[in-house]
């Protein structure tokens, strides 16, 4: 049951996007984000829909699964569109009664719901074509010219690589968990508000107790290997930039420009 | 309190590309009062058999029958299937959670709905018949508890649902061989006393080559042999190509025989050392 869910849904594949540099891709993505609140009408969110359709287009990510990454955020992109549609003054439409519906409103509300879309398809590329190592690797790199204001890159990097890595091994615990407290009679379905986080005791309990085990274990397995951070830690795959890269970050920096020109 | 299984099929993520059959078509009956042992490799579906056992995962195609109720039909009690059919699984003592030793063996009879003085009673029982103090230990946090007597409260905890069919994944998984046969001997114990169904899932031949009635050997999600386990361990080779291997004193007694040293098959150390007695003294 619980197993059904898949979070930081990487898609394995072996496109030019997969292959892409992790920095350039988060880099890309944090600009992309950024760009997607410079536009103004809408006429500018062609460029974007060109852009982010070339991307799927390339990454081979079908449709469906782009949608499906839409879906945990639907509440947040509706009630957006609700408020903006019944809370912007403005010239009141005729037609809808009582309602007060403003052109205005519809206005605000059709761009603001493209710009929610457009931005978490936008991030969920990202999450969806690379993988979670390659992801943190990127991170560590990007972080590192920080480090000398005392920001712990590589530390951050591990503890992402390492909560990462252990969500599956936590859901597959959890679903143990729940079935042998089902065995013994437990009802996590049924009940009003209050009984139902109640049911989740048992459930929780020996979930962070089993979670803190583990990650003492895996501390002394880490430190039995002599671990000691970062600190001359040599890599087998280094990211190194290559014409593809440069080709990626010169696409991106090309609808920046033509976004800021519709300005 | 049968138990039938009929033509049970299990699809894990099915439609999806992690689809993944780990039961094909098994069919099997257990008996009132058997004392059964279910053997197979990791992933060859035991588990996943046995969790059909009180409903806690639905056929993806086929019937369970347990004293002729299909457990598969909609509206069937779920609380009333996971009561009759009590399941200890692997490492039982991770869903260990209450404060105390009591309060956590008297959560399966809370959640049935008992009355106090009766969830008293079978705390008091279930805690004697693992062979636990009551007294010294129901104010006790369970884990406090040494890793032994951890796994036996939480055996405790589904003992208390008063189950008519216990079944047991892998008791002795992780223990040392003094708590294994300590375990086993109160498994024992239990289905001579209480007359329960006992099914015990374990990959180890020695553990339950002389305590159960019945074997049941699993390979890829099919049921490969089912016979007493005299019968099941005169199939060596089919043991062997499953990946499976009989008892050590098994093995040896097969070797002697190829040697040219008739004994009969055994599978018991005793058993092997009565019948080399004998075989020496003729001679």
């Amino acid at each position: 049951m619980i197993k059904d869910i898949t979070i930081g849904q990487y898609m394995p594949g072996e496109t030019s996007i997969h292959r892409l540099d992790p920095r350039i891709k988060i880099l890309a993505t944090i600009v992309y984000i950024s760009i997607l609140f410079f536009i103004k009408g809408f006429f500018p969110y062609l460029y974007v829909l060109g852009y982010l359709g070339m991307v799927i287009w390339l990454s081979e990510i079908s449709p469906k699964t782009i949608l499906k990454s839409l879906k945990p955020l639907a509440v947040i992109i509706l009630l957006t569109l609700v408020f903006n549609i019944f809370m912007t003054p403005g010239e009141k439409l005729p037609g809808f009664g009582f309602l007060p519906i403003t052109k205005e409103g519809l206005y605000q509300a059709g761009y603001m719901g493209l710009r929610l879309m457009f931005l978490i398809t936008g991030a969920s590329l990202l999450t969806l074509t690379t993988s979670p190592i390659a992801l943190t690797d990127g991170i560590e790199k990007l972080l590192n010219p920080f480090k000398k204001i005392g920001v712990p890159a590589h530390e951050l990097a591990m503890m992402m690589t390492i909560a990462l890595r252990f969500i599956p091994t936590l859901l597959d615990e959890t679903d143990k968990i729940m079935k042998a407290q089902m065995a013994r009679g437990a009802d996590f379905e049924s009940g009003n508000l209050f009984s139902r986080a109640k049911a989740m005791i048992p459930l929780l309990v020996p979930l962070f107790i089993s979670a803190f085990r583990r990650a003492e274990e895996l501390a002394l397995a880490i430190e039995a290997r002599c671990y000691r951070g970062g600190e001359n830690r040599t890599r087998m795959k280094q990211l190194k930039l290559k014409g593809i890269d440069y080709s990626a970050s010169l696409i991106t920096l090309l609808l920046c420009v033509a976004i800021i020109f519709t300005r | 309190m049968p138990v039938e299984i009929k033509n049970l099929t299990h699809v894990y993520m099915k439609d999806t590309i992690f689809q993944h059959k780990a039961l094909n078509d098994v069919s099997l009956t257990i008996e009132d009062g058997e004392f059964i042992g279910l053997i197979g490799h990791t992933g060859s579906g035991k588990s996943t058999l046995i969790q059909h056992l009180n409903a806690l995962l639905k056929p993806s195609s086929g019937n369970i029958i347990i004293d002729g109720v299909d457990i598969t039909a909609k509206g069937v009690s779920l609380k009333k299937i996971r009561q009759t059919v009590g399941l200890v699984f692997q490492y039982p003592e991770h869903q260990l959670f209450e404060e105390t030793v009591y309060k956590d063996v008297a959560f399966g009879p809370q959640n049935l709905g008992l009355s106090r003085e009766e969830i008293d009673l079978r705390v008091k029982e279930s805690l004697m018949l693992v062979g636990l103090d009551y007294d010294a230990l129901k104010d006790v946090s369970p884990f406090e508890l040494s890793g032994g007597q951890k796994r036996r409260v939480a055996i405790a905890g589904v003992l208390a649902m008063k189950p008519k069919v216990l079944v047991l994944d892998e008791p002795t998984a992780g223990l040392d061989p003094k708590g294994r046969d300590e375990i086993l001997g109160e498994i024992r114990r239990l289905h001579e006393l209480q007359k329960l169904t006992v099914v015990l899932v374990s990959h180890s031949m020695e553990d339950i080559a002389n305590l159960v009635d019945r074997i049941i050997v699993m390979s890829k999600g099919k049921v490969v042999l089912t016979d007493t386990p005299r019968n099941v361990f005169m199939q060596a080779e089919v043991l062997k190509n499953i990946g499976l291997d009989v008892p050590q004193v098994t093995h040896l007694v097969n070797e002697l025989n190829k040697k040219g040293i008739k004994i009969k098959d055994c599978i018991s150390v005793d058993e092997a050392f009565n019948e080399l007695v004998k075989y020496l003294r003729s001679n």
